[in-house]
């Protein structure tokens, strides 16, 4: 049975609550603490990690160190892929991916893994569902990459919103009067209008991992009393958590890619 | 809740007046409210179960992307009620008078249409620039101001780039006006702010000739003849439209989005300075293509309707129009290479720019002491003669040049009213050099517009000796060797 449950005390719950959705950290502690300073500066008043703290990246411990802080605050945290290959290695997952995460298991102490193993796979609070991947099978990793995968996501939701990962694009997906989703493709900084008497998927990008050839950390923030959403790209020194891949021994094109933003 | 709206209603704190608008939409009232001063109106949807979705959406895009809109060309966002519960959208009243109903009274003289069709091409060019546009262009939603300014209604067909299109998914709404839109709004596009300009050139077509190009069709395939099919040119059926006015219009009207003007700048541009209007076969056409044109034309549009990638800001800001200032009365000064050289380095980043070369000479020809309208057009012709022959070395097409020689006393005015006038996107003029006492005026007119333009202004200066500015005398060059931090 998928682990799914329903919060019923978040911290600061109340008017004019934002909330900071991140997703795909990948071990990039440097990326992660430029997001959470942009958040705080932002206003966010909660937290939500959206699976995958760790995989391809150097920091794995200090990743889970912080959200496992933010965990005891009341923050969100769901399970995504590289989470779970840590306790049960992965058959899907090629060379490269498969080395981080054998290395990700040694380096990794036992409560830490632990906490990871934890992890709900979907968690739902009223009007919002947090899934790594489609809220239709959370623990199949299916892709949330068309119109139609958004829409089988949100009406297994059931909610007005539903925040992901898993795809390393900012993508929002909103319903039309025929129930068919449509993608558009936000503007960063720009707060986009979401009422909920439409569904709204939003793939809030990746913090760790942004493959987009922008090497910038991804993220967004969602405004629960204005019912906006904004999504963000946050510079951060992508040169060092690249240099420090390396240093760990781990894969040259893990690296790069975080160079790169590929 | 609303369903009942009578004159005196209230609804959060806005009294009803006068219901000035009843249709298949909804309704629209004036209103008041004791702590607002400015004339409001209130737009209230039609709700209900036998009330189309379409019309609930249109009000949503309307009131997401009204507030995100601002400038002299959009009624002023006032309030929105609550989607839900109490829909409606309260608004800024725009005194003045529908286009509609000045066509209603006849047919406007050349020099009317050259004015209200100007003043449409601003309020789409700022729409543009704010990375929206509006998708209706028709008569009935531009409101002429007694100032001339026109102010674009009616958003509940727009797009605006940064909100999601909530009408693009849907399959039963009216795309627009039929005899307005534009081919690839036919085909689902809408995201091409050269949509409003096809729109525009169906505005310009109805005001001059009184008829629309493609009349008034009923079925989707009388839609899809403008895809292909080309109007019966304006002249065939108002005799006396002069070929700029017809180039304008057709080009307005060009299927290929790619063969229209690429900004409703340009279209301003041409309107405001026909004898600019670089004419083409477009403006003698006196009849309609023949059946083998048609069809070449019909063979071209079948694939070739691509949906721009680009904001349409970035969009139109591809189609810059650049001002250069050239002071002709010193032809042999050194800063005119140099100005010749940047103006073809800049023109070289955009294929689609405009530039008009300016050129400013001082009002009253007394030089021979003598002012006649002789002596007048000759300075003037002389001085065209110079801005054609500084220009000819860059070797640029007609469409993309226009030549001004302006008499003012005063140039730094005159080159920033020409600029702000024609929404010049950079403005490229010499630097002032302090030695030159011939032309101290410069030291001005540089500063002057730099510090007052509206755009970019590009300074240009004619690369120095590394030691002149220590050998330079005055202050002025010490200050520059201090900014350059030099030894």
């Amino acid at each position: 049975m998928i682990a799914s449950l329903t919060i019923k005390n978040g911290q600061n719950k109340g008017a004019g609550l934002v909330i900071a959705l991140l997703a795909d950290v990948h071990s990039n502690l440097e990326a992660l603490s430029a997001c959470l300073a942009h958040a705080n500066e932002g206003g966010a008043g909660r937290y939500a990690f959206l699976g995958d703290l760790v995989g391809y990246g150097a920091d794995p411990q200090g990743v889970v160190d912080i959200v496992a802080r933010y965990a005891a605050q009341g923050a969100i945290v769901v399970k995504g892929n590289h989470d779970a290959a840590v306790e049960k290695r992965a058959g899907y997952m090629n060379d490269t991916t498969t080395e981080a995460i054998d290395w990700t298991r040694k380096v990794l102490p036992e409560d830490r893994k632990a906490f990871l193993a934890r992890l709900p796979l979907c968690l739902r609070d009223e009007s919002m569902c947090f899934v790594h991947a489609s809220a239709a099978s959370p623990e199949r990793w299916h892709y949330v990459d068309s119109p139609a995968a958004a829409q089988k996501s949100a009406e297994a939701a059931q909610t007005p919103y539903t925040f992901s990962g898993h795809v390393h694009d900012q993508v929002l997906y909103y319903q039309g009067t025929n129930g068919k989703m449509s993608a558009f493709r936000p503007l960063q900084g720009s707060p986009v209008s979401v009422r909920n008497h439409r569904r709204w998927l939003a793939l809030v990008g990746s913090v760790g991992q942004p493959r987009d050839r922008n090497p910038a950390a991804a993220y967004a923030l969602f405004d629960t009393s204005r019912e906006q959403i904004t999504f963000h790209r946050v510079p951060y020194d992508h040169l060092a958590a690249a240099r420090k891949i390396r240093q760990a021994g781990l894969p040259a094109s893990i690296a790069y890619r975080v160079e790169m933003g590929i | 809740m609303l369903e009942r709206l009578t004159p005196g209603t209230e609804i959060d704190g806005y009294r009803l007046g006068e219901c000035i608008h009843s249709g298949a939409m909804g309704h629209i009232f004036r209103v008041t409210r004791p702590d607002r001063f400015t004339s409001m109106i209130m737009k209230v949807p039609r709700l209900g179960r036998n009330q189309p979705a379409e019309g609930l959406i249109s009000f949503e895009t309307e009131a997401t992307i009204l507030p995100a809109l601002s400038g002299p060309h959009v009624p002023r966002f006032v309030a929105a009620g609550d989607l839900e519960t109490t829909p409606y959208l309260v608004t800024e009243w725009i005194e003045g008078e529908s286009l509609d109903e000045v066509l209603k009274r006849g047919l406007l003289r050349a020099d009317q249409i050259q004015g209200i069709g100007a003043a449409l091409a601003d309020a789409l060019h700022s729409l543009h620039r704010q990375d929206a546009i509006h998708l209706d262009i028709k008569p009935d939603n531009v409101i002429l101001k007694p100032n001339g300014v026109a102010v674009l209604i009616d958003f509940g067909l727009a797009h605006h780039a940064r909100y999601p299109d909530l009408l693009a998914q849907e399959e039963r709404f009216a795309a627009g006006s039929a005899p307005y839109i534009s081919p690839e709004q036919v085909l689902g596009t809408r995201s091409d702010p050269r949509s409003d300009i096809f729109a525009l050139g169906v505005v310009l077509y109805e005001m001059v000739t009184g008829k629309l190009p493609f009349g008034i069709p009923r079925t989707m395939a009388g839609m899809r003849d403008r895809l292909w099919l080309d109007p019966v040119p304006p002249r065939a059926r108002a005799a006396g439209v002069p070929p700029w006015l017809q180039e304008i219009i057709l080009r307005c009207l060009e299927p290929h989005a790619g063969a229209r003007y690429q900004s409703a700048a340009h279209v301003a541009f041409d309107l405001r300075h026909p004898e600019q209007v670089a004419l083409t076969e477009r403006a003698g056409k006196s009849r309609q293509n023949g059946f083998l044109a048609q069809a070449r034309r019909w063979w071209i549009a079948r694939g070739d309707h691509s949906v721009p990638r680009r904001l349409p800001n970035v969009q139109v800001g591809a189609a810059p129009v650049i001002m250069v200032a050239v002071d002709t009365t010193h032809p042999h000064d050194e800063r005119l290479p140099a100005l010749q050289r940047v103006t073809g380095q800049v023109l070289s980043l955009s294929a689609e720019f405009r530039l008009a070369c300016v050129s400013v000479i001082s009002a009253g020809p007394m030089v021979e002491g003598r002012s006649d309208a002789a002596t007048t057009s000759g300075i003037h012709l002389e001085h065209l003669v110079r801005l054609r022959h500084w220009v000819a070395p860059l070797h640029l097409p007609p469409q993309r040049l226009a030549l001004h020689v302006i008499m003012s006393a005063n140039p730094a005015d005159a080159l920033l009213e020409f600029a702000h006038r024609n929404h010049v996107d950079m403005i490229l003029l010499g630097a002032p050099r302090p030695s030159q006492h011939a032309l101290a005026w410069w030291r001005s007119v540089a500063s002057s517009v730099t510090a007052h333009a509206h755009c970019s202004v590009h300074v240009v200066r004619v690369p120095g000796q590394r030691g002149d500015i220590e050998a330079a005398p005055g202050g002025a060059s010490q200050d520059a060797a201090g900014d350059e931090g030099q030894p």
